[in-house]
């Protein structure tokens, strides 16, 4: 028996299309009040995944459940989820307001009642001034905010949201991003994002579940997802990491040692189940290692390139052994001090804690 | 420099506003011969005295209205009465009219539908299905169609068969076979816009329908009836028309009874017997009710335009 207090329970859920499988038996909880991202490259099957709990995509196998009760056999119109859609799909022909009103009617509200529901759906999108306008007067950002009035405004026990903002500019998306999860806190109700910018994941997001080719990698909090990846998939698709080869020499407690391919080592917790002697791969963030003049320190190499990135300064430093390590320096006035010319000897100091093992 | 750039752009902007007038001169030509020019000696010739074995004698009268709204009895010397005849054969064909393009709309719509909604790759075929009996004349499909509709012709042959009534039944010289024959003849001009309406609809529009609670009924009602308005105005008009003013049909189908003003006009111009004034204010009438509707219709669609685009 699924858990009531779980928003949706998704359970062994696999969409097949012929002999096309798009979701390889996915398991996963939204919990109630959460804002949760489904986040993955396009064709992972995040939006396959939505639209399954929406109602419009048949689930090939397993279950969906919603408060407890089982809802993928129910029409789309028999469940109280609603979406925002990714190019909104508001009414042409309608008004904004007779768009935020239409599912209010639907489920039986009065005229009047809806009406008033609608203006105070608009007030909180901030669009009350165009209530009486058509979609097509309004910008792109402003379309964004009456598709979400007019999912909101039936109060779904779910909001699905279909990459809402990939259609919006750089900087009214970031400016969405903080509405969105404003909106989330103050109607208290579960958002349910999916999105392929892994960066507004880990902005608004309560949990991420990451996925890839019709399988989930990994669920957890943003922090929890960017610093401990479970595999190399997940390192490299959240940010930016340093993937390299090693083989795993020994392991004492929670402690392994790794041996890299030109013999330096370096130790990161230990993880999974590999035995000493195993292929495995460490992921090292850019942010996780500083520079310094070049000292006695196994750990050196020469400065190929420096790339100025605004915040940041991206140094390719070339070790021995042809493995290539990406740093990342802050563009202060201390950060740039331990920037060096290319074709300089530099030492790179890798933090404790910074290097991942990963066993795929 | 800047000057002469501009200077040098707004010359060339004339040339091609003179080009322009020019290109347009080969349209402007087939519209003034084939569409103002025969309408314009219709007018014109309504306006004549008649000559009794067809043709006009050139003398302004209102004679051809005249015996189009009123009576005057045998020998024109009684005071006027309104004549319903020619009224009646008017309101019989819009009423026959509307009703087939009400049929039309009713079985159009559902396959435009079920076309648009196909896969890329069949809808040409299902489109190039629609258009096949186009490739036979009209006059052929509705002889055809008089030998399908027979009392013992193979419709009613095969409803005896199928045992679904025991004596054939008269469909051919009723309203029914005028009705089936100008469906038959005019269901492509409703299909086809129809399908062009729906194929540019978004059916994520549908999804959102359904996603706030709308039943499908209620979708088709209230989002996609709406989004594809213009292409219903417009397949309603192109079935509208030509029926209004069909004489082909009515004539082998509908028997002596069912005169429609397609025929009317076409009598007036046939042989001896024919009364080219009457005919041509006859036409005129009509082409006057035609653009009233169309006039209207037009409205419509531009009141639904500015709606969809601002």
């Amino acid at each position: 028996m699924p858990d009531t207090r779980n928003a949706i329970d998704v359970r062994n859920a696999v969409k097949r299309y012929g002999s096309f499988t798009a979701l390889q038996s996915i398991t996963l909880s939204i919990r109630d009040n959460e804002f949760f991202t489904l986040l993955g490259p396009s064709g992972c099957g995040k939006t396959t995944l939505l639209r399954m709990i929406a109602g419009f995509e048949d689930v090939t196998e397993g279950e969906i459940f919603l408060f407890g009760e089982e809802i993928e056999n129910l029409p789309p119109h028999q469940r109280p989820v609603n979406t925002v859609f990714q190019n909104y799909a508001l009414f042409p022909h309608m008004t904004i307001e007779e768009n935020v009103m239409f599912g209010l009617e639907m489920r039986g509200s009065s005229r009047d009642a809806a009406r008033k529901k609608a203006c105070e759906m608009l007030e909180l999108v901030q669009l009350t001034p165009f209530s009486a306008r058509k979609p097509s007067q309004l910008s792109g950002g402003q379309q964004q905010r009456v598709a979400l009035a007019r999912a909101l405004a039936p109060q779904p026990k779910v909001l699905l949201l279909d990459e809402p903002l990939s259609a919006l500019d750089l900087k009214l998306r970031q400016a969405m991003r903080s509405e969105l999860k404003s909106i989330q806190r103050e109607t208290g109700i579960t958002f349910t994002f999916v999105t392929h910018d892994q960066e507004e994941a880990l902005t608004m997001s309560d949990r991420i579940a990451v996925m890839s080719a019709g399988r989930l990698q990994q669920l957890g909090e943003a922090r929890d997802i960017y610093e401990r990846p479970v595999n190399r998939f997940v390192a490299d698709f959240i940010g930016e990491t340093n993937l390299l080869d090693a083989r795993l020499e020994a392991v004492d407690a929670s402690v392994a040692t790794c041996r890299l391919g030109n013999g330096l080592t370096l130790e990161c917790d230990a993880i999974g189940n590999a035995r000493p002697g195993a292929d495995v791969h460490i992921s090292i963030r850019p942010e996780r290692m500083t520079l310094a003049a070049a000292n006695g320190d196994p750990w050196r190499g020469t400065v190929k390139e420096n790339i100025f990135v605004g915040t940041d300064v991206q140094t390719v430093v070339q070790l021995q052994g042809g493995i290539a390590l990406t740093v990342r320096t802050q563009n202060s006035a201390a950060g740039v001090a331990t920037i060096l010319d290319p074709g300089t000897e530099v030492a790179i100091t890798v933090e404790a804690g910074a290097a991942r093992m990963l066993e795929d | 420099m800047a000057g002469a750039a501009a200077t040098g752009g707004s010359a060339r902007s004339n040339t091609y506003a003179s080009a322009r007038n020019w290109l347009l001169l080969p349209s402007w030509a087939v519209l003034c011969i084939f569409v103002l020019a025969p309408v314009a000696m219709m007018l014109v010739y309504s306006f004549l005295t008649k000559e009794f074995r067809g043709g006009v004698i050139w003398e302004f009268t209102l004679a051809a209205y005249d015996q189009f709204f009123f009576d005057r009895g045998l020998f024109g010397d009684e005071p006027a009465r309104i004549d319903w005849t020619y009224i009646l054969i008017f309101w019989r064909s819009i009423w026959q009219a509307g009703l087939a393009t009400l049929l039309a709309l009713l079985i159009g719509f559902p396959t435009a539908y079920f076309i648009a909604t196909r896969p890329a790759r069949t809808r040409t075929v299902w489109v190039f299905l629609i258009t096949i009996p186009y490739w036979v004349n009209l006059l052929i499909r509705t002889v055809s169609m008089k030998f399908l509709l027979r009392d013992q012709g193979p419709l009613n042959d095969f409803l005896l068969a199928t045992g679904l009534i025991d004596d054939p039944i008269r469909i051919i010289n009723t309203n029914a076979a005028v009705q089936i024959g100008l469906f038959y003849s005019y269901l492509p001009f409703m299909v086809l816009p129809i399908y062009a309406s729906v194929e540019r609809y978004n059916f994520a529009l549908s999804e959102a329908a359904a996603d706030l609670y709308a039943s499908k009924w209620t979708t088709l009602r209230r989002i996609v009836i709406p989004s594809v308005r213009p292409g219903i105005i417009a397949g309603c008009i192109l079935v509208f028309v030509p029926s209004l003013g069909a004489f082909l049909a009515p004539d082998l189908l509908g028997g002596a009874k069912n005169f429609m003003i397609g025929s009317l006009i076409e009598e007036q111009f046939k042989g001896n017997a024919g009364n080219w004034p009457f005919g041509a204010a006859a036409s005129m009438i009509l082409l006057t009710l035609v653009l009233v509707i169309l006039m209207f219709l037009a409205r419509q669609q531009a009141r639904a335009d500015r709606e969809a685009t601002p």
